[in-house]
C-alpha cells in the first residue's frame, strides 16, 4: 500500500520539483514595487536639484559617508557568504558572517545618524527648511528605515540561531531574506550615486 | 484511502448544515485565511460600499436634475463628488475585482488556496479598515479646527489644494491615510497571486494551459505592483507636507504642483487598465461558455494583455494636455494613447471571433457580457477623441469626460461585474440566481445607464464643466440633465433588483449542482460551495479545458493543442 502509494504520487512530486518556491517568487514581486516605490522618490529627488529657495545647499554641507557605504555594501558579500554556509550546513560559519552582517549594517545606520545629527544641529538643515532638506531627508530616511526592517528581520534570525534552531531546513527562507539585503544595498547606490554625486 | 476523503467530506456536509452560534460564525469569518472567504468578504465590502457610493452619485443626480436645485449646498456637493469617486476606485473597483481573483484563482489553478494565506488575510483587513477610514472622515474630519468634514479635494486631490494652507482640519488626512492603506492591501494581494500563479499551480497546469482569467490576474497584479508604488509615494510626500513641513508640493517654497499630478497620473491611468483588464478577464471565461466555444486566439489575447499593461504605463500625460506641456510631450503622449487602441481592439475582435457561429445562449452573464462588448467599444472610442491633445484641450473637465471614463467604469467594468456575480453566484453560494429578475436587472440597468451617460456626452460638448454643483436655466442643458438623472434613478432600481434577487436566492434559490452552465474550468469540478480544502485529490490537468476532457473521454482537447 505504502509501495503503491510512493509511485502514484512520484509525478506529482516530480511536478512539484518544476514549480519556484513561492517565498522567492514573492521577495521578486516585493522588490519589484518597491523599486517602483523608491524611483518616485528619485525622481523627485533629482526634479528638485538646484531648486531650493534658500540655503544651505548640497554642496555646502555635504560630503559622500564613504566608509558607511564600503560597510553597506561588503554586508552584500558578507550575507552571500552566510548564506553559502547555510546550505553546506557549516553553523559556525553561518552564524560568523551572519553576525558580521548584522554589525555592518548596524554601523551603516550610526553613520546616518550621526551625518543627520550634524546636518540638523550644526548645519541647521531640517526637512522643513527648503526643498533640499525634504528631498534629502525622505530619501535617505525612506533608505534607512528599509534597512532597519532589514536587520530586524537579520535580528530575528540572529535569535534563533543563538537558541540552537537554524539548520539547512531553513536555507530557502534565508535566501529570500538576504535577496531583500541585497535589493536595500542596490537602492544605496542608486540614492548615493542620486545625493552625493549628481546632486552635488 | 479514498473511503476516508469521502468519509471527511460528509463530515464537512454535516457540520455546514448544524446551525451554528452567530457569534461563532463571525468569528469564524474574522480568524479565516481562506482564499474563498476573503474573496467573498472583499466583494460583499465592495458591493456594500458600492451602494454607498452609488447613493452618493444619485444623490448629484438629482440635484443637478434641474437648474438652480436646491437640494445639497456647494461644499456638500464637493465632498459628494470626492467621495463617490474615491470610494467607486479604491473601495469599490478594487476590492470586488480582487475579491473575484482571490476566490477564483487558486480554484482554476487546481491548488488548496493562494500561496500566503496570512498575508491574504492581512491585506484584506488592512483594506477593511482603510475603507473605513474614508467614511470616517463625515465624524471626524474636523480635527482641532473645526474646519471641514469628508474629503472635498476631489478623487484626484490637485497640489496645491491639498496642502495644509488650502485643506484645513484633517478631511484630507483621511483621504490620504485611506488610499495609503488599500493600496498596501492590494499590492499584499498582487504578491500574492503573483507567487500562487507561478508556484501553485496543480499537477499539469504549465503557463500556457492556465485559463485567460488566470493569466489576466497575473498581468494585472504586476501592473499594480508597478502602478500603486506611485500612489502610494506621492500619499507619503504628501503626508509629510501636510505634518512635518515638508515641500514636496508647496509652490510657495518652490515645489511643483504639476509633479503631483504627474505621480498621481502615473498611477491614474495604469489603474484604468487594472480594473478594466479583471473585466476582460472574466469576459473571457463567460463568453466562450456560453457561446459553446473555445476561446478564439489564446494565445493573442494573453499577448494583447501583457501589451496593454506595457503601454498604458506610459500614456499618463494625457490627462494633462491643458497643463501645458511641450509639443514634443504632447505628441508622445497621444501616440501611445492612440496606440494602446491597438491591442484593445484585437481584445473586442477575439470575443467577437469567439461569438461568431457558436450556439449562443443568451442568459444574464451573457446578456451583460454582449452590452460590455459595445458599450466598452464606444468607451475606446471616446477615448481615442480625447487622446487628440487639441480635442482634449477644448473638452477638457467637462462633462465629456465624465461620460467618456463612466463609459469605461460603468458600462465595461459594472456590467462585467454584474455578469460575474450571476456566473459564479451558484459556485459561491451553491444556489443560482433568478433569470427572471436578472432580465429585469439588465434591461433597466441598461436603459438607466444609456439614458445617463449617452446624454451627458451632449452636456460636455454644450459646455457643462464637470463638478459644478447647479446651472443657470436657458443654457441647453436642462433636458440633458433631466434625463441624465432620470437615467441614474433607473439604474438604482436596477440595483435595488439585484439585492433582491441575491436575498430571495440564497433563502430559496434553485440549487445549482457543480456545474450549472456546463463550463470546462476547474472550478467547475468541485462542490458548490467548495469545500475549504478545494479538490478532495489534486487535479491533473492535460489541456486548457480540462473539465471538458472528463465530460468528453472520446474527444478530449488535448489531442488538439
Amino acid at each position: 500500500m505504502a509501495a503503491a502509494s510512493a509511485i502514484a504520487s512520484t509525478p506529482a512530486l516530480a511536478w512539484k520539483a518544476t514549480l519556484p518556491y513561492r517565498g522567492r517568487v514573492g521577495v521578486i514581486a516585493l522588490i519589484l514595487t518597491e523599486s517602483a516605490f523608491f524611483s518616485i522618490f528619485v525622481v523627485a529627488y533629482i526634479f528638485y536639484i538646484g531648486k531650493s529657495l534658500t540655503g544651505p545647499f548640497p554642496k555646502d554641507v555635504l560630503s559622500p559617508p564613504i566608509v558607511n557605504t564600503i560597510c553597506l555594501l561588503s554586508s552584500s558579500i558578507t550575507i552571500a557568504l552566510a548564506v553559502r554556509a547555510l546550505r553546506t550546513n557549516s553553523i559556525r560559519t553561518f552564524t560568523i558572517w551572519w553576525f558580521v552582517t548584522f554589525a555592518l549594517g548596524l554601523e551603516f545606520l550610526a553613520g546616518t545618524a550621526l551625518e543627520w545629527h550634524r546636518l540638523i544641529y550644526r548645519e541647521g538643515l531640517t526637512i522643513s527648511t527648503n526643498l533640499f532638506g525634504t528631498t534629502y531627508y525622505s530619501l535617505v530616511g525612506l533608505h534607512a528605515l528599509h534597512v532597519t526592517i532589514g536587520l530586524l528581520l537579520i535580528l530575528l534570525v540572529m535569535i534563533f540561531t543563538v537558541l540552537g534552531y537554524m539548520d539547512r531546513r531553513h536555507i530557502e527562507r534565508t535566501d529570500v531574506l538576504s535577496w531583500y539585503w541585497h535589493f536595500v544595498d542596490a537602492v544605496w547606490i542608486v540614492v548615493f550615486m542620486t545625493v552625493y554625486v549628481i546632486g552635488r | 484511502m479514498a473511503g476516508s476523503i469521502e468519509h471527511e467530506i460528509a463530515i464537512g456536509r454535516a457540520r455546514e448544515l448544524e446551525s451554528v452560534p452567530i457569534l461563532e460564525k463571525i468569528h469564524e469569518w474574522v480568524v479565516t485565511v481562506d482564499h474563498k472567504r476573503l474573496g467573498l468578504m472583499y466583494i460583499c465590502g465592495g458591493l456594500l460600499f458600492f451602494v454607498v457610493a452609488g447613493l452618493q452619485a444619485v444623490t448629484m443626480r438629482l440635484q443637478l436634475a434641474m437648474p438652480n436645485a436646491g437640494l445639497v449646498p456647494p461644499e456638500v456637493f464637493n465632498r459628494l463628488l470626492t467621495m463617490h469617486g474615491t470610494a467607486m476606485i479604491f473601495l469599490v473597483g478594487m476590492p470586488i475585482l480582487t475579491g473575484f481573483f482571490n476566490y477564483l484563482v487558486p480554484l482554476m489553478i487546481g491548488a488548496r488556496d493562494l500561496a500566503f494565506p496570512r498575508l491574504n488575510a492581512f491585506g484584506f483587513w488592512l483594506w477593511f479598515f482603510g475603507a473605513l477610514l474614508l467614511y470616517f472622515s463625515y465624524i471626524a474630519g474636523d480635527g482641532l479646527y473645526g474646519a471641514g468634514s469628508a474629503p472635498d479635494v476631489g478623487w484626484f486631490a490637485y497640489a496645491p489644494l491639498t496642502e495644509r494652507a488650502f485643506s484645513r482640519g484633517n478631511s484630507t488626512d483621511y483621504w490620504i491615510l485611506s488610499i495609503l492603506l488599500t493600496s498596501v492591501g492590494s499590492t499584499a494581494t498582487a504578491i500574492n497571486l503573483i507567487a500562487t500563479t507561478f508556484s501553485m499551480r496543480c499537477e499539469g497546469m504549465t503557463l500556457s494551459k492556465m485559463p485567460v482569467l488566470v493569466w489576466l490576474s497575473l498581468v494585472v497584479s504586476f501592473m499594480m505592483l508597478i502602478a500603486l508604488a506611485p500612489l502610494s509615494a506621492a500619499q507619503v510626500m504628501l503626508l509629510l507636507d501636510r505634518f512635518v513641513g515638508a515641500h514636496f508640493f508647496d509652490t510657495q517654497a518652490g515645489g511643483s504642483a504639476v509633479l503631483w499630478q504627474h505621480f498621481f497620473w502615473i498611477f491614474g491611468h495604469p489603474e484604468v487598465y487594472i480594473l478594466v483588464i479583471p473585466v476582460f478577464a472574466f469576459a473571457s471565461e463567460i463568453i466562450p461558455v456560453f457561446s459553446r466555444k473555445v476561446i478564439f486566439g489564446y494565445a493573442v489575447m494573453v499577448a494583447a494583455s501583457g501589451a496593454i499593461a506595457f503601454i498604458s504605463l506610459s500614456v499618463w500625460a494625457h490627462h494633462m494636455f491643458a497643463v501645458g506641456m511641450t509639443p514634443a510631450g504632447n505628441s508622445f503622449f497621444a501616440t501611445s494613447t492612440m496606440l494602446v487602441g491597438v491591442p484593445t481592439g484585437i481584445k473586442i475582435f477575439n470575443w467577437l471571433g469567439t461569438i461568431w457561429g457558436g450556439k449562443l445562449r443568451l442568459q444574464v452573464p451573457m446578456l451583460f457580457c454582449i452590452a460590455f462588448l459595445f458599450q466598452f467599444l464606444i468607451a475606446g472610442l471616446t477615448g481615442i477623441m480625447l487622446g487628440v491633445a487639441p480635442f482634449d484641450w477644448q473638452l477638457t473637465d467637462t462633462y465629456f469626460v465624465v461620460a467618456h471614463f463612466h463609459y469605461v467604469l460603468v458600462g465595461a467594468i459594472i456590467f462585467m461585474i454584474f455578469a460575474a456575480i450571476y456566473y459564479w453566484f451558484p459556485k459561491a453560494t451553491g444556489r443560482m440566481l433568478s433569470e427572471r429578475l436578472g432580465k429585469w436587472h439588465f434591461w433597466l440597468f441598461l436603459i438607466g445607464f444609456h439614458l445617463t451617460f449617452d446624454t451627458l456626452h451632449f452636456a460636455g460638448m454644450t459646455g457643462m464643466p464637470r463638478r459644478i454643483y447647479t446651472y443657470q436655466p436657458g443654457r441647453g442643458l436642462d433636458t440633458l440633465n433631466l434625463v441624465a438623472s432620470i437615467g441614474a434613478v433607473l439604474q438604482a432600481v436596477a440595483v435595488l433588483i439585484l439585492i433582491i434577487n441575491v436575498v430571495r436566492s440564497l433563502r430559496s434559490g434553485e440549487l445549482a449542482g457543480d456545474d450549472p452552465w456546463d463550463a470546462w474550468t476547474l472550478e467547475w469540478s468541485t462542490t458548490s460551495p467548495p469545500p475549504e480544502y478545494n479538490f478532495a485529490t489534486p487535479p491533473v490537468v492535460r489541456s486548457r479545458r480540462p473539465l471538458w476532457d472528463l465530460k468528453h473521454p472520446e474527444d478530449p482537447d488535448w489531442r488538439y493543442e
